[in-house]
């Protein structure tokens, strides 16, 4: 009984001092968080707003992709479904903005179970290919009901105002709400996964023969793991909505699913640091690549995208990950 | 290890942050200005000195409309020249800053901010696409900056009256719908025509401008039939129309499904209307792998030279042209008509800026709705740009042509389908 009492409490005491880590490096990011959108110009608030906007998407894709082991190629399309239903609630029925946020979820959240119910059969491949299909599909489906929709040429809609008693910019508002809900996004997925649906959820990515043996009901908490990436994304769809105030169907083509699914490997999978990270380089590694190359900026993208998978297979979240290990801890 | 992870990423933060700082005092800096006086005091001179005026252009250089991105080196090339052998524009040099948006709307709007925002340009010379222009016009009327000669079509940018500081250059749709009505109206006065069109903006703008020229004459539309983009070919719908018995085709259609409906139509031996297809899949390149053979007679109209067409070969325009496409865009093909397109938006650029009262934004706006009959040598003789309070469409003209041999050729005079139809209203 003694010798495992003082085995024990080293490794309490290294469990705390992770801990305390962990939220001291939290705490810091939301400080920096905080602090960045005074320092800077108007233009880089909204690019931070974008990779906040991308991470809560990624958050959701990455539930599906990186915990429950299953792949979308069209998670584009639920991305898509938010944003239209916030556009087409404010701009119909002109309902006040922070309304349209649990709306656009919500329908996100139904649209993902119901199209998860059949698309859980599907492994791999299959499910690859249906989901691919549904990100194909919307963008012809947007285009044809056009008193709804507004066709091919999309929705304009005046972004959210800040409040009086704020005194802050435009921008500077907008990348707030969209902290506040990417804060709440984090804390809502982080309880997810530490809950038994988040169990449940990496036992059927390990194995879903073992899975099933100890009793979770594996077309369940697939279906589950799609409607919930799917609410994660409307609520990312939502949000961009606010910030962009324009939503046509060519700002969701099949490459949106593409280029999310690819931020959030190169990200890294599976954690949670991984939608930001990915969010970091959907937004700025286009541009980037574009100041190297003018002529092929498609081309220098892909070539990272393909460095990063060889340099770092777990993304960039698990090299970072390996390269502070590989400094030397003073104990 | 996620901690670590989290560190970093708020060290990427930090790092992000310590990149700028926000000018409260401007709300967004004022780079590279010049004090306008006189008349023009108090006006916005962000992005323009006496030296030089930087511009701004957003077109998909990557992704499924990259074949636009041919426009810019048209522009660049010009610029280039002028910059370099005629002193700029008005003495200042001019500085063109091009950014990808991939033809995707988000995209066009981080570019749009970026260039206002971060390299302070001047103005906003072209953004590519109705869908990318649509998403940036609210943010540049806003910010009040001018975003001028968009390429782009569409009605919209001359008849809307909220978007002050947005304003297109070539014919809208409605405007060439109208070219085509004026046409049957005189040659083929009881034609009955069957229509093919693109359902979006671009199909049914054109598809409605013609149904609205042919009010009150005798011209029917008999048959219409839509494909969307996604579609993999149009010969069902080329079917239908045939068993309408039109004997006028009119083809409004992009260039892939203009290659494949005129390929429909010299396939069908038994029908035989008189096909006319519009500008956009007007190019040799979409003719070529049809059959010159099977294009005979085809219909269509166009308001700039053609690089191609041999009328042009001593027109001392392409000549020059020609000549300084070799020598500041070497590499890029002269006879690719997108870069003429773009020299000639650019050359009338030069001619809107050098008008302009006050070398300033407010300058600008006003100039390029104040064109009297402007002659741009890039455009047909005949094509001019005017605008005014009232009409924000500068290019209104156009000359039918027919295809012949192995090439477009030009044949009636210029229509100015202002004078056949009046303003076009909102």
């Amino acid at each position: 009984m003694s010798t495992t009492k003082v085995q024990a409490k080293p490794v309490a005491v290294e469990r705390r001092r992770r801990f305390d880590r962990r939220w001291a490096g939290l705490a810091l990011l939301l400080a920096a968080a905080i602090y960045a959108p005074f320092q800077l110009v108007p233009f880089h608030v909204f690019q931070l707003t974008m990779v906040l906007v991308y991470a809560v998407a990624l958050l959701g894709l990455n539930l599906l992709v990186g915990h429950a082991g299953q792949i979308s190629l069209g998670h584009g399309a639920f991305f898509a479904v938010g944003a239209y239903a916030a556009a087409v609630l404010m701009d119909r029925w002109a309902l006040p903005y922070p309304l349209t946020l649990p709306l656009a979820a919500a329908v996100a959240f139904v649209l993902g179970l119901a199209l998860g119910v059949p698309a859980m059969r599907l492994r791999g491949l299959y499910l690859a290919l249906v989901t691919l299909a549904i990100a194909i599909f919307l963008v012809p489906l947007l285009k044809r009901f056009e008193e709804l929709t507004g066709g091919s040429m999309g929705l304009t809609l005046a972004k959210p105002q800040p409040p009086a008693w704020s005194g802050l910019a435009e921008d500077q508002w907008l990348y707030f709400l969209t902290l506040a809900i990417a804060v709440a996004s984090f804390l809502l997925a982080a309880s997810l996964l530490r809950s038994r649906v988040g169990r449940a959820l990496h036992a059927v990515r390990d194995n879903e023969t073992a899975a099933e043996v100890m009793g979770v009901r594996l077309s369940f908490y697939k279906t589950l793991a799609f409607a919930w990436s799917a609410m994660f994304a409307g609520a990312a769809g939502c949000v961009y909505t606010w910030v962009i105030g324009f939503v046509s169907p060519d700002s969701f083509t099949v490459n949106l699913s593409i280029t999310l699914l690819a931020g959030l490997v190169v990200g890294g999978l599976g954690s949670l640091s991984g939608p930001v990270l990915g969010g970091l380089f959907v937004m700025f590694v286009p541009s980037i690549s574009q100041d190297v190359n003018d002529a092929a900026p498609g081309v220098i993208f892909g070539l990272l995208i393909i460095a990063v998978m060889y340099v770092a297979p777990t993304g960039l979240a698990g090299l970072a990950g390996r390269l502070i290990k590989k400094i030397p801890r003073k104990e | 290890m996620r901690v670590p992870a989290i560190g970093c990423a708020a060290l990427l933060l930090l790092a992000v942050a310590a990149c700028g700082g926000r000018d409260a005092a401007t709300g967004g800096g004022t780079g590279g200005t010049a004090a306008a006086g006189g008349q023009c005091a108090g006006q916005q001179t962000t992005g323009i000195t006496d030296k030089t005026i930087k511009l701004g252009g957003i077109y998909p250089l990557s992704g499924p409309a990259s074949a636009y991105g041919d426009i810019p080196k048209g522009i660049k090339a010009y610029f280039d020249y002028v910059n370099a052998e005629k002193g700029g524009i008005g003495g200042r040099k001019v500085e063109f800053v091009v950014r990808d948006d991939g033809y995707q709307p988000p995209k066009a709007v981080e570019e749009a901010r970026r260039l206002v925002e971060q390299e302070q340009v001047f103005a906003l010379f072209q953004t590519l696409g109705t869908p990318s222009t649509a998403a940036t016009w609210d943010y540049t009327n806003q910010r009040k900056v001018p975003q001028v000669f968009v390429a782009t079509g569409a009605s919209i940018w001359g008849t809307d009256t909220a978007h002050p500081w947005t304003i297109g250059w070539q014919p809208n749709y409605i405007s060439e719908a109208r070219v085509y009505a004026a046409y049957l109206k005189k040659e083929k006065p009881e034609a009955k025509v069957a229509v093919l069109y693109q359902n979006d903006d671009f199909g049914k703008d054109l598809l409605g401008g013609f149904k609205r020229a042919l009010e009150g004459t005798k011209v029917q539309v008999v048959a219409e039939q839509s494909y969307e983009v996604s579609d993999p070919s149009i010969d069902p719908q080329m079917r239908n129309l045939a068993e309408s018995k039109a004997d006028v085709l009119l083809n409004v259609t992009t260039p892939k499904f203009g290659s494949q409906a005129l390929a429909a139509d010299a396939k069908n031996t038994k029908w035989n209307p008189l096909h006319i297809v519009n500008n956009v899949a007007a190019s040799i390149t979409v003719l070529k792998p049809v059959g010159f053979e099977n294009v005979q007679g085809v219909v269509s109209a166009t308001y700039y030279k053609d690089p191609n067409d041999p009328t042009w070969a001593n027109d001392p325009e392409m000549q020059l042209y020609k000549q300084k496409m070799q020598q500041y865009a070497p590499g890029a093909d002269a006879n690719v008509p997108y870069h003429t397109f773009g020299w000639a938006a650019a050359s009338s650029f030069h001619k809107a800026m050098e008008a302009a009262a006050c070398p300033t934004r407010e300058g600008l706006r006003d100039s390029v709705r104040n064109l009297k009959g402007v002659k741009v040598d890039m455009l047909l003789p005949g094509v001019t740009l005017d605008t005014a309070q009232g009409d924000g469409f500068p290019i209104e003209s156009m000359q039918l042509m027919r295809f012949k041999g192995q090439r477009w050729e030009l044949f009636g005079d210029v229509i100015d389908t202002r004078k056949e139809f009046g303003p076009l209203g909102g």
